[in-house]
């Protein structure tokens, strides 16, 4: 196994005016590459922690993780697009690369050839306000594709979509991870979305969060996600996760 | 475009011209009135002053020049006291936001100042800055600037936390984040703060003027006033209300144009 991402004992506590409370208690995981991992767990369990430490946007309390490759680049796609309003499409799409300060003539033409793939091209000059839900949430993509990525994080990048949309955009995205061979980590709470794209589920317990269980997914047939809807055992793998996450509605 | 389309703008339009013709309409029947209640001695022309005293004072002042002397001075003491406030007040907002220990600080004082009637600080400005224009722009600054601040720093604390947190994933700095997002966010915000401050600094230049000045429209109304000459302060205050009226709507201009 080609081993990308090694994630060790981490421990995340927030600290409040008055309280310490404990988020996620013990996370131990290890990412392949080129793999779709999704961690689900019920709203506010920590999941969405655990993707901000490895953006390096938060500081784990202890623990750590381990990259099997040096300056590893991350690409970190939020629920919102967060699109900037007052820049086109593309010069949103650039904005990591200018940041990083990369954008260099052929990274835009990369990011130019990533709009042209993707069927974006004539919105490029646009402004986010004139693009649909789920095209704004693809350019978020091009956005974090621009950086080259060595490893995805999707903090529930669909969540803010309706239903229909949701389920073409995230056929899309699928499409464009495996198609660039992209390792991802997926935080969702949807857990049909999470049978439906993932190589394997990671199931988390309540906050203070551990991991519960790890599902391996296999499909007969697996497709896309919109197809391996249909797959025989997508029911039984839901049943399942759906016990283990113990809703009490 | 169908006929029915064509009445309704029509309509529309003759409803517009009718609004401006009533608005003239008051304009002018409250200056009529005013004449006349004054020439039949109905109200104290003395301390009332007249409609035709008032402009027959300001077409003097016209002719002489004299008037564009305390046009340009009071014009002059409000641009530049505007100029600096917005950008000690865009400076000290970002420093704050930069900052949070400091805006911490500073709050309850930043709340004290704006609560505090700044003409009372008047006699010490003048002592401290001298009887000067000095004085003035400093009263200006007093009142326009707080306000600029809080309402700059507000903008920046409204960013939207995901696109911080997008450009942080990026490795942003906190001065890229400041540069590539917290500024244009605002952007909105600080211009429409520029109409609050222009109005502001009308104020405050005019008190300063009361209080110091040897030229100036606010000085035009004082000395009106220290002479009993009312034909002098109503026209002053005429002058004033169409200076003023013709400043901020060239900011709205400006914002309609920056935004």
């Amino acid at each position: 196994m080609n081993n990308l991402l090694n994630i060790l004992h981490i421990k995340k506590n927030y600290i409040t005016d008055k309280e310490e409370i404990e988020a996620i208690k013990d996370i131990t995981l290890s990412i392949e590459k080129g793999e779709i991992v999704t961690i689900v767990g019920s709203s506010g369990c920590g999941k969405s922690s655990l993707l901000s430490i490895l953006a390096g946007i938060e500081k784990a309390t202890s623990g750590t993780f381990l990259f099997h490759k040096e300056n590893p680049i991350i690409g970190y796609m939020l629920q919102s697009d967060a699109l900037f309003p007052w820049l086109t499409v593309y010069e949103n799409a650039l904005i990591g690369l200018k940041i990083s300060k990369k954008d260099t003539l052929e990274n835009k033409e990369y990011v130019k050839s990533l709009f042209r793939k993707y069927k974006l091209e004539e919105f490029m000059n646009k402004y986010p306000k004139e693009l649909s839900g789920g095209m704004k949430q693809r350019v978020a993509l091009i956005r974090t594709l621009a950086i080259k990525p060595d490893i995805l994080l999707l903090d529930e990048p669909f969540s803010a979509l309706d239903y229909q949309s949701r389920l073409a955009v995230s056929d899309d995205v699928y499409n464009i991870i495996k198609r660039e061979n992209i390792t991802t980590i997926m935080v969702s709470h949807d857990i049909a979305e999470a049978i439906s794209m993932s190589d394997r589920i990671v199931v988390l317990s309540k906050r203070p969060c551990t991991i519960k269980k790890i599902y391996i997914v296999e499909l007969e047939n697996k497709q896309n996600p919109i197809e391996n809807r249909k797959a025989k055992e997508f029911s039984d793998y839901y049943n399942k996760i759906w016990k283990d996450l113990d809703i009490n509605v | 475009m169908s006929e029915e389309a064509k009445k309704i703008i029509k309509k529309k339009k003759n409803q517009k011209y009718l609004i401006h013709f009533i608005q003239l309409l008051i304009v002018v029947l409250f200056f009529v009135l005013w004449e006349i209640l004054a020439n039949q001695k109905i109200i104290n022309p003395f301390i009332f002053s007249s409609p035709s005293r008032i402009f027959k004072t300001i077409y003097t002042w016209t002719i002489s020049g004299e008037i564009f002397i305390h046009i340009y001075t009071t014009l002059y003491e409000t641009i530049l006291a505007f100029v600096i406030g917005i950008t000690l007040g865009l400076i000290i907002a970002i420093m704050l936001y930069e900052c949070p220990i400091l805006a911490k600080i500073i709050d309850p004082f930043l709340t004290m100042i704006n609560s505090l009637p700044k003409v009372a600080l008047g006699p010490i400005i003048i002592i401290w800055a001298g009887a000067n224009t000095k004085s003035i722009i400093v009263m200006a600054l007093l009142i326009n600037l707080i306000v600029s601040i809080m309402n700059i720093y507000n903008g920046f604390l409204g960013v939207d936390e995901t696109k911080i947190k997008l450009l942080k994933s990026f490795g942003a700095t906190k001065k890229q984040i400041l540069r590539y997002l917290i500024i244009p966010e605002s952007k909105r915000t600080i211009i429409s703060s520029l109409k609050i401050n222009i109005s502001m600094t009308l104020i405050g230049v005019i008190m300063g003027e009361f209080l110091v000045s040897k030229k100036g429209i606010g000085y035009l109304i004082i000395y009106g006033t220290q002479v009993f000459n009312l034909t002098l302060v109503m026209s002053g205050i005429l002058i004033l209300l169409i200076l003023s009226f013709l400043i901020y709507e060239c900011v709205a201009y400006l914002e309609k144009k920056l935004s």
